[in-house]
């Protein structure tokens, strides 16, 4: 079953059309990653989901109804959004961030109340910022500020969880903090999307991948299914081999030794690693 | 401590209540005749009947004009500087004030009105500057505050340049009635002025009841204030008009006053440690900031009283200029 779906969106910005013919069910209680090379539209599929973005053509359904037609005051109390860009103002403190993730539960005649408490206090205990509670933001640490967005989001309660780039800019060992984190959440029953850059990360944490390139979907389905040599190779033009994780057993990608690669990277385009310099 | 207000919010605000009550009381004491706090108070009361028409009829307009003007130029401020995450995103400088000098000027010294046509001109002037700004401003994904600022100092600087043609073209007794415009006065403020002030008021407070909350969600980003469930766009435009009506309010009442609206959310913030629009603080910090510079404007050159505006500024600048170094030098060491 499947809460958010979109059918046969076509994403444009004004007249730049990016994305065609995208049908995808989040499947519920599931951990989705969107994956694919830079450009080829994941985010802004995110963003159509989480109704930030009118597509063109086709629907994004939230519980069967279009979303772009529901009160957006009751979307968000559904589907929660940890965005790339998020601007915490100047001296906020960490408790204070949190708690304007209760935004959707309050009214002018209910501003806060004990249950805004309880779930402020929940979300900070769950991605352990407790002990940050009264530092402001902007003296955090780049994983620990991450971890106070996300606290954010959660303290919004919502079934549903969107997450654009959450490792985006972070370490390797805070990476896979926010990942343990966003499994943490999976298990405890929320549906997850996130664009995700690290296909690996992508194969070990998502119970379902959606693969795009050039604004198409490539496949979707369980990692274990879908990932192998040819897939990434149509997908980021890069020739590789699969292997079992030693560890889990995912799906992992070794990229061929660079004299194998050659002849694919010059006749396609392949993101440029930023150690290249 | 987590909630909507905090403790030292709630102390400082009551702390600026009181002061600018303390305020109010020197203001009335203040002018030609002089007033001990007592004699004001029993004026207030009504119990000497001398005491009460300097009082009530003479110096209590003018003093409510300021709390009025300075309260609506804080909350004024406020908004616009969370609108635009920058604190240099005030009406001041985003072309509102210098629009409504050139309606003024224009009025003046072209067709040489007065009194109220002087105010229509500058209130019609002063939002299709508004307008002009916020439509240049608006981009393909909205407005964004820094175009906005950027935008706004383009358009303040060529409103300026008008301004400074139309003095030079003027009779110089228009120009001086011009620049007395420009600068702001509380001089020979009555009730008649005091009634439109409140009223205006009245009516927006609970429009700024309601826009307050999601005013502090699209602090955090046009993204995750979506997120949040606000209608961004719809959010923003009501907010700038609301806040361009209150400057316009001000203008029209008192003139331009400067720099109210860019220092008070400013300290306000400071002073309380708060983050995020502390509406009701700015409020209070404004009535109090332009109570003090009118009472410093009548006594300091008692015999020529300057325009409020002049105290204004140099009040403000001083103060934010000290706040603004004691934060750096803070952050240095």
């Amino acid at each position: 079953m499947s809460r958010l779906r979109a059918h046969e969106l076509t994403l444009a910005y004004d007249r730049h059309v990016v994305a065609r013919d995208l049908s995808v069910e989040i499947a519920d209680g599931g951990f989705t990653a969107i994956v694919g090379p830079n450009a080829c539209g994941k985010s802004t599929l995110l963003r159509a989901l989480a109704r930030m973005l009118k597509p063109r053509d086709g629907t994004v359904l939230l519980d069967g109804a279009a979303i772009g037609s529901l009160p957006t005051r009751d979307v968000a109390k559904q589907i929660g959004l940890l965005p790339q860009s998020a601007t915490a103002p100047d001296g906020i403190t960490v408790s204070d961030l949190v708690a304007r993730g209760r935004h959707p539960h309050q009214s002018l005649f209910r501003p806060w109340s004990k249950e805004d408490a309880r779930a402020v206090r929940e979300a900070m205990e769950q991605t352990d910022v407790v002990p940050l509670a009264d530092r402001p933001v902007d003296e955090l640490s780049g994983g620990q500020r991450q971890r106070v967005w996300l606290a954010m989001a959660l303290a919004q309660e919502t079934p549903l969880l969107l997450l654009d780039e959450p490792t985006t800019f972070l370490d390797i060992a805070h990476q896979l903090e926010v990942l343990d984190l966003c499994a943490d959440l999976h298990e405890r029953g929320r549906t997850l999307v996130a664009v995700l850059h690290d296909l690996n990360h992508a194969c070990r944490y998502a119970t379902q991948l959606i693969a795009m390139r050039d604004g198409e979907i490539v496949a979707q389905g369980a990692p274990a299914d879908i990932v192998d040599a040819a897939l990434v190779e149509s997908v980021f033009g890069l020739r590789c081999s699969v292997v079992p994780d030693p560890e889990m057993g995912a799906p992992m990608i070794v990229p061929a030794a660079r004299r194998a690669r050659r002849p694919a990277q010059s006749s396609s385009r392949i993101q440029s690693p930023a150690r290249s310099q | 401590m987590i909630g909507l207000v905090h403790p030292r919010a709630i102390v400082v605000g009551g702390t600026l209540l009181i002061g600018c009550a303390a305020l109010l009381i020197v203001a009335i004491g203040t002018g030609e005749f002089a007033m001990s706090p007592g004699e004001v108070l029993s004026g207030l009361a009504g119990s000497d009947p001398a005491a009460s028409f300097i009082v009530r009829d003479l110096r209590l307009p003018r003093a409510l004009c300021a709390v009025l003007a300075g309260a609506a130029l804080g909350i004024s401020g406020a908004i616009f500087q969370s609108l635009t995450r920058n604190p240099l995103g005030s009406p001041d400088i985003v072309g509102f004030t210098y629009g409504a000098g050139v309606g003024a000027l224009v009025v003046i010294t072209v067709f040489g009105g007065s009194g109220t046509v002087v105010s229509a001109g500058a209130l019609a002037a002063g939002t299709i500057t508004a307008l002009a700004v916020y439509v240049l401003a608006f981009t393909r994904g909205g407005v964004s505050g820094h175009r906005l600022v950027l935008v706004g100092i383009a358009i303040s600087a060529l409103a300026l340049a008008l301004i400074d043609f139309l003095l030079a073209r003027a009779r110089i007794e228009d120009a001086q009635e011009a620049t007395r415009w420009l600068l702001g006065s509380l001089n020979t403020r009555g009730w008649e002025d005091v009634w439109p002030l409140l009223g205006g008021f009245i009516v927006l407070a609970p429009a700024l009841a309601v826009a307050g909350r999601p005013l502090r969600a699209l602090e955090l980003g046009d993204d995750a204030a979506h997120g949040l469930g606000v209608r961004v766009e719809r959010a923003r435009l009501g907010l700038v008009l609301l806040s361009v009506a209150l400057v316009s309010g001000v203008a029209v009442a008192v003139g331009p006053v400067l720099f109210v609206a860019l220092t008070a959310p400013q300290i306000a913030r400071r002073v309380a440690h708060s983050p995020g629009p502390a509406l009701v603080l700015s409020a209070l910090t404004g009535a109090a900031l332009v109570l003090a510079a009118d009472v410093a404007a009548q006594r300091l050159v008692p015999s020529t009283p300057l325009p409020v505006g002049v105290m204004t500024g140099a009040f403000g600048g001083v103060y934010l200029a000290w706040l603004l170094a004691r934060g750096w030098r803070r952050a240095a060491t």
